[in-house]
């Protein structure tokens, strides 16, 4: 068994009477998908908002990378650590091109939260800015370099948005339902893509999904939340015959 | 025309520095015809300049809109004046004491006013702004004379030009190492440094740390999201901006020691937004189109009174003259703001993105018919 990119033990977390999460005990491993999935209300929104530092778990803790805790930390450490992520709506910036899209994570990733190099010129970052043009061109976006971020698809924006993750080689990409709101070619596109990723990269995933066509084409493994605790954690095929998977999701869409 | 059009193109960093050193030293010549070519004006031409280029790096690269950047030029002309009082009437000493003061007190007023942003951001640099006009105006007395000023004296001190030689009868005049600061080589001096301001600038906008800068103004939340701490960032670009305020400070007080409350005024601070919008926020070269046209035109409507608009109707019939009269005197002279309004609207509606947009479009229109030129001759072939 591989060493876990990312552990929570024993985390609870409850909003006023309501327990939203109830000793939730999970690992990440290295080189692995794992998806999170559960009906509405199932906690995936609080857990995720948990393990990005958003809020702090009443007990239990959450670490990263074999012991380092993320609880309390601000979104720049966390992604300083190796964690990137992947928002609902596409977070881009959308007045820079494509190119400075990438390059900007590129930069963070090598300067660290601050970094004061007023006079370097741009035109002499030819690594940062190869680096970028690369990781364009492994999904499939070099043509459009030049082009500003703000004026592609949703579809588009999604890959943009994938592309400047990578540029940081992080340890974990988290995904938050990476294909909310999107047509099926654009999602079909996103899991293409994905599976590409994970096939030439050694790279960690985490999905927090609602579609199960996205959880079962890319999971490698798969945590069924349900009312606030894991209900099982299983291979994909075993999950879709599991009984009480079935009486508390499956069962709503079958 | 061409030529003019590629000036704007992206270019080297030595190829835009060397354009725009020789357009600024030759602005005697070309200014003479539209009767700008006198020192006064053109030494605002260039200080103002240095001014809105220093804004334009907060504003222009961050989105942060300050209320309040007319502080630093205020405090940039106390302490030059000071340095003249108390040290040397050399001006070297003076700004670089300026800009480091005005740097100091950027860093405090960035440090509280970043705590929030959008609206709140200005907000907080408004009410400093108010605080510090205040405080010059009727609280430190002591240190800015208040509502009189800071102005040279016969009896200052000045350590280091007296230790050298006897003061000579009459207020001493702003030098640098000897030559008097006056008249055109006021204008030439002022205009050397802002063309190293302006190199400074451009390099910021051509750098790494100046895409940062353009990532926050984008999209804040995802920066942090990739692993920038956005706050430290944002403080330094107002520290800058903050230093850049206070030379153009010293500068006004170099070409005229004097120094007083208020040139802290909101105005003061409303004046380099417009400028800096008016000609293009963002852009390097908009704020200095800004800050010509509106200094230019100030000089123009401000100077303009009833007599001479009298005189200009002169050719119509009385009655037509009179009503003419009495429709423009509003706008001219102490009511010239009427007419920068007016300017600053129509730019707004058609061209949000300043005068600069408006090359843009001018140039765009120029090259789609130069191109359909070309077509229809090769189809002639």
């Amino acid at each position: 068994m591989s060493k876990p990119v990312l552990k929570i033990n024993n985390v609870n977390k409850s909003f006023g009477g309501l327990q939203a999460l109830r000793d939730i005990n999970l690992k990440i491993e290295k080189g692995k998908v794992h998806a999170i999935i559960g009906p509405n209300g199932a906690g995936k929104s609080t857990l995720l908002n948990v393990l990005v530092g958003l809020l702090e778990p009443d007990s239990g803790s959450v670490t990263f990378n074999g012991g380092i805790n993320v609880i309390g930390k601000s979104p720049h450490e966390i992604n300083q650590m190796g964690l990137a992520r992947v928002f609902q709506t596409p977070e881009i910036f959308p007045d820079l091109s494509l190119l400075e899209n990438v390059m900007i994570p590129a930069f963070s990733k090598r300067d660290g939260p601050f970094h004061f190099q007023l006079f370097r010129s741009l035109a002499s970052e030819t690594k940062i800015t190869q680096e970028a043009k690369e990781v364009l061109a492994s999904v499939g976006m070099k043509a459009k370099a030049d082009e500003t971020a703000g004026s592609l698809s949703r579809g588009d924006k999604r890959r943009l948005e994938i592309a400047m993750c990578l540029a940081q080689e992080p340890r974990l990409l988290l995904l938050d339902e990476p294909t909310a709101g999107m047509a099926r070619a654009d999602t079909n596109n996103t899991i293409d893509l994905l599976k590409q990723i994970d096939e030439d990269r050694d790279i960690t995933i985490a999905i927090i999904e609602h579609d199960m066509h996205v959880v079962f084409s890319l999971a490698d493994r798969i945590t069924v939340l349900s009312q606030g605790t894991p209900l099982v954690e299983d291979t994909p095929d075993k999950i879709k015959g599991h009984p009480k998977v079935q009486e508390a999701y499956l069962g709503e869409a079958a | 025309m061409k030529r003019l059009m590629n000036i704007f193109k992206k270019q080297s960093d030595l190829t835009t520095i060397l354009v725009f050193a020789a357009g600024v030293l030759t602005m005697p010549i070309w200014l003479d015809p539209i009767g700008a070519n006198y020192p006064d004006l053109l030494q605002k031409f260039v200080i103002f300049g240095i001014f809105a280029v220093g804004y334009n790096i907060l504003f222009g690269l961050t989105g942060y809109l300050s209320f309040g950047h007319a502080v630093f030029l205020g405090v940039g002309s106390y302490t030059a004046v000071w340095s003249f009082k108390l040290f040397t009437m050399n001006v070297l000493p003076a700004m670089l004491f300026a800009t480091l003061i005005s740097g100091l007190i950027a860093a405090a007023i960035g440090f509280v006013s970043m705590r929030r942003s959008g609206i709140y951001f200005s907000i907080l640099t408004l009410a400093f702004a108010q605080m510090f006009y205040n405080l010059a105006y009727s609280v430190l007395i002591p240190i800015t004379n208040g509502e009189t000023g800071l102005q040279l004296r016969m009896h200052d001190i000045r350590i280091i030009d007296n230790y050298f030689s006897d003061p000579l009868p009459g207020l001493p005049s702003t030098e640098l190492f000897g030559m008097s600061m006056n008249g055109y080589s006021g204008f030439y001096f002022c205009a050397v440094v802002l063309i190293l301001a302006f190199y400074v600038a451009m390099k910021i906008f051509r750098s790494p740390f100046g895409m940062k800068l353009k990532a926050i103004k984008s999209n804040q939340h995802r920066m942090r999201y990739v692993g920038s701490d956005t706050r430290p960032y944002l403080i330094t670009a107002f520290i800058i901006s903050g230093m850049f305020a206070g030379l153009a400070g010293a500068l006004l007080a170099v070409t005229d020691p004097l120094a007083g409350a208020e040139r802290m005024q909101w105005t003061a601070s409303g004046e380099v937004i417009l400028m800096t919008i008016l000609g293009g926020v963002g852009t390097l070269f908009g704020p200095l189109i800004g800050v010509g046209v509106i200094k230019y035109l100030e000089n123009i409507f401000s100077a303009i009174n009833e007599a001479v608009l009298h005189n200009f109707f002169s050719f119509m019939p009385l009655w037509a003259e009179n009503l003419l009269v009495a429709i423009t005197v509003p706008f001219v002279g102490e009511g010239w703001h009427l007419t920068l309004g007016i300017l600053f609207m129509i730019i707004i509606i058609f061209l949000p993105g300043g005068l600069m947009e408006g090359f843009q479009k001018i140039k765009k229109r120029y090259l789609t018919i130069s191109m359909k030129d070309s077509e229809s001759t090769t189809k002639q072939e």
